[in-house]
């Protein structure tokens, strides 16, 4: 334990991952990936998987994600009926379907049901990138897009969270660039009714994900830091061939240019969603034309 | 031979080196005088058949030769060969004209129409003009202003589909380019105007799609339509952008997978070698079935038309639906 005391002063880069695993004892400690601040991770778990030290949002699933946001028990998952299928024999796509589903004891990369958040009754979609990375394929496409039909059935607001860092799930080819075309005339139907519709980014937010329903928020809302991006800074560096500047692609950057509303902490998102959401649905508000 | 000039591709060197020894055989016979009609008959017999065995087993990766080839008709040149009257339109009248991506009004069999269309050049020059056929944010704005442009006109709307995907620069980003494609996606869905989609060339992702939603999509028969680029997915999977070709065979990118997948709705047939031999040929093929569509859309009441459009991309996706009864008797022998 007391041997990061006598690290040798100029050897400092190294692999943060081999460090945190061969220092600390399993599953008591956690090492901040962002300030290098040793955390109990009971500590961490309790501010919400974020540090305390320098603020970082660390990635969480979909389940954890429903539990801060929702009132407590209120979460009804619904189309989980609905899975993918490997249609195409792509290369190892079956056996990562498998892995994920049994890693993250989910049927696939998105939840999907009603639920409540302060009393209010909303349709709740999360996507999680603990699975194939959250990625859109034809079983997350069905499940937004009928949750998006029963949030117009039932006149619920509706918001996506988005943990989508791979965009379309290229395992299913054209089939998962058409979901984003899907789930986008879903969106289009669901404000030609003029209800709300909140999209929330997290870390990470990429490709077919952020070119649909993620950009399309009536509130485009996001944690701190969080990467949401179009092109991956990779491709763009090769194409361009420059470095990319800081904080590029981060959520700051993102509202410097115009593409969000507000960023909020992991913490308030729940009654910064609510309090929006209450001011738009507001009884009181100005009748206009109607 | 003008040939000459043509690019020739990987899979069809055996059938030029045969064509061009007929070539100067009947060249040789002519300078001596000779008469070599029956030494020349077979030959050209076997080059004919040759040619049908090429082309009638062509696989993904041939299509993606031909698709990607040089001198493969663009978006003008079917708008210079299928529209009266054209009149390009510039500018998203926010920031900029985007030359990666045409648009302008004109008549097509008589109907006034908004053609819009993603323009790869034909030259390094053009294309460095045409920045390659990979649009900015602007460019999709731009071909949003214009179907509004056309909602407000009653005008049907013609898009062309033909890139490897929107630019990945720094500049696209901080203009918003995923927010431009999707705004795309949402109002193309529910334009109060019929749109007919033709991929003529490459379809590459979300660029392509962000002028791809419609009440009919056509594709070109060599034309190719994709998630992700083949040397991309080639890098992804073996780490070797070489194996693109295996990549193109998984993907199922040409016209025959997405009719099977019911992506699309008809293939426009080209000529036997590509495009590029006939542009009119293939120009008045697309041209028939544009107009075919056209004349059914837009006597479809305005309700209908939006229902069916919606339909269309709603019910897109390959899933299973597992019965919940066996889920949760599953799920009881997995905590067991």
């Amino acid at each position: 334990m007391a041997a990061w005391f006598h690290r040798p002063k100029y050897t400092i880069v190294r692999k943060t991952t081999e460090r945190s695993e061969t220092k600390i004892p399993e599953g008591m400690w956690v090492k901040c990936e962002k300030c290098d601040s040793i955390l109990l991770k009971k500590e961490l778990d309790d501010n919400l998987s974020v540090c305390p030290k320098c603020g970082l949002h660390s990635r969480i699933t979909a389940k954890k994600r429903i539990e801060i946001l929702t009132d407590e028990g209120s979460f009804v998952p619904m189309f989980e009926d609905v899975r993918s299928v490997d249609f195409l024999g792509f290369p190892q796509y079956k056996e990562k379907l498998e892995s994920s589903i049994k890693k993250t004891n989910m049927t696939d990369s998105v939840l999907a049901g009603t639920a409540k958040i302060n009393s209010m009754d909303i349709a709740l979609a999360v996507t999680d990138f603990f699975f194939m990375g959250g990625s859109l394929g034809s079983a997350m496409g069905e499940r937004i897009t009928a949750l998006i039909e029963l949030a117009i059935r039932e006149n619920l607001p509706v918001i996506i969270i988005s943990a989508s860092g791979g965009g379309a799930r290229m395992h299913e080819g054209i089939m998962s660039l058409m979901q984003m075309a899907k789930i986008s005339a879903g969106l289009g139907k669901l404000a030609d009714k003029g209800l709300p519709f909140v999209s929330v980014m997290t870390d990470p937010t990429g490709g077919g994900v952020t070119a649909s329903f993620a950009m399309l928020g009536d509130l485009n809302i996001a944690e701190p830091e969080a990467f949401i991006m179009f092109a991956g800074p990779r491709v763009i560096e090769g194409t361009i061939k420059q470095k990319l500047p800081a904080g590029f692609q981060r959520a700051e950057f993102l509202q410097e240019h115009g593409m969000i509303d507000y960023i909020v902490v992991r913490k308030d998102m729940k009654n910064a969603i609510h309090q929006s959401l209450s001011t738009m649905l507001n009884k009181e508000k100005y009748a206009g034309r109607a | 031979m003008a040939d000459e000039h043509i690019q020739i591709l990987e899979f069809e060197k055996p059938l030029a080196e045969l064509k061009k020894k007929i070539e100067e055989l009947k060249v040789y016979a002519r300078e001596k005088n000779l008469n070599v009609d029956a030494e020349v008959k077979p030959l050209e017999e076997r080059a004919g058949k040759m040619r049908d065995e090429i082309y009638k087993n062509l696989n993904s990766w041939q299509i993606v030769q031909i698709m990607r080839h040089v001198k493969r008709p663009k978006t003008l040149d079917y708008v210079a060969l299928m529209i009266d009257d054209f009149q390009e339109l510039h500018g998203d009248r926010s920031f900029a004209d985007d030359k990666a991506m045409v648009g302008g009004i004109g008549k097509i069999d008589g109907i006034s129409v908004m053609i819009i269309g993603l323009q790869k050049g034909k030259d390094t020059k053009e294309n460095l003009m045409r920045n390659f056929g990979m649009s900015q944010p602007e460019g999709y704005r731009k071909a949003l202003r214009l179907m509004k442009y056309a909602e407000k006109f009653n005008m049907p709307v013609l898009t062309f589909i033909d890139t490897s995907g929107a630019y990945p620069g720094i500049e696209g980003e901080e203009r918003g380019v995923a927010e431009a494609i999707a705004r795309n996606l949402m109002e193309m869905s529910r334009l109060k105007v019929p749109i007919i989609v033709s991929v003529i060339g490459e379809g590459g992702s979300g660029g392509a799609l962000g002028v791809g939603v419609g009440d009919r999509v056509l594709m070109l028969k060599y034309a190719t339509y994709s998630v992700i680029s083949f040397e991309g997915c080639a890098t992804i999977l073996w780490k070797d952008a070489t194996k693109a070709a295996e990549a193109a065979r998984i993907l199922k990118p040409t016209a025959k997978d997405l009719f099977e997948l019911k992506v699309i709705d008809e293939i426009i047939d080209e000529p036997l070698e590509g495009a590029h031999k006939d542009y009119e040929y293939t120009a008045n093929n697309l041209k028939t079935a544009i107009v075919k569509y056209l004349k059914v859309l837009v006597k479809i009441p305005l309700n209908r038309l939006l229902e069916e459009r919606y339909k269309k991309f709603r019910n897109m996706g390959i899933y299973e639906r597992v019965e919940q009864q066996a889920q949760t008797a599953k799920e009881e022998a997995d905590n067991a």
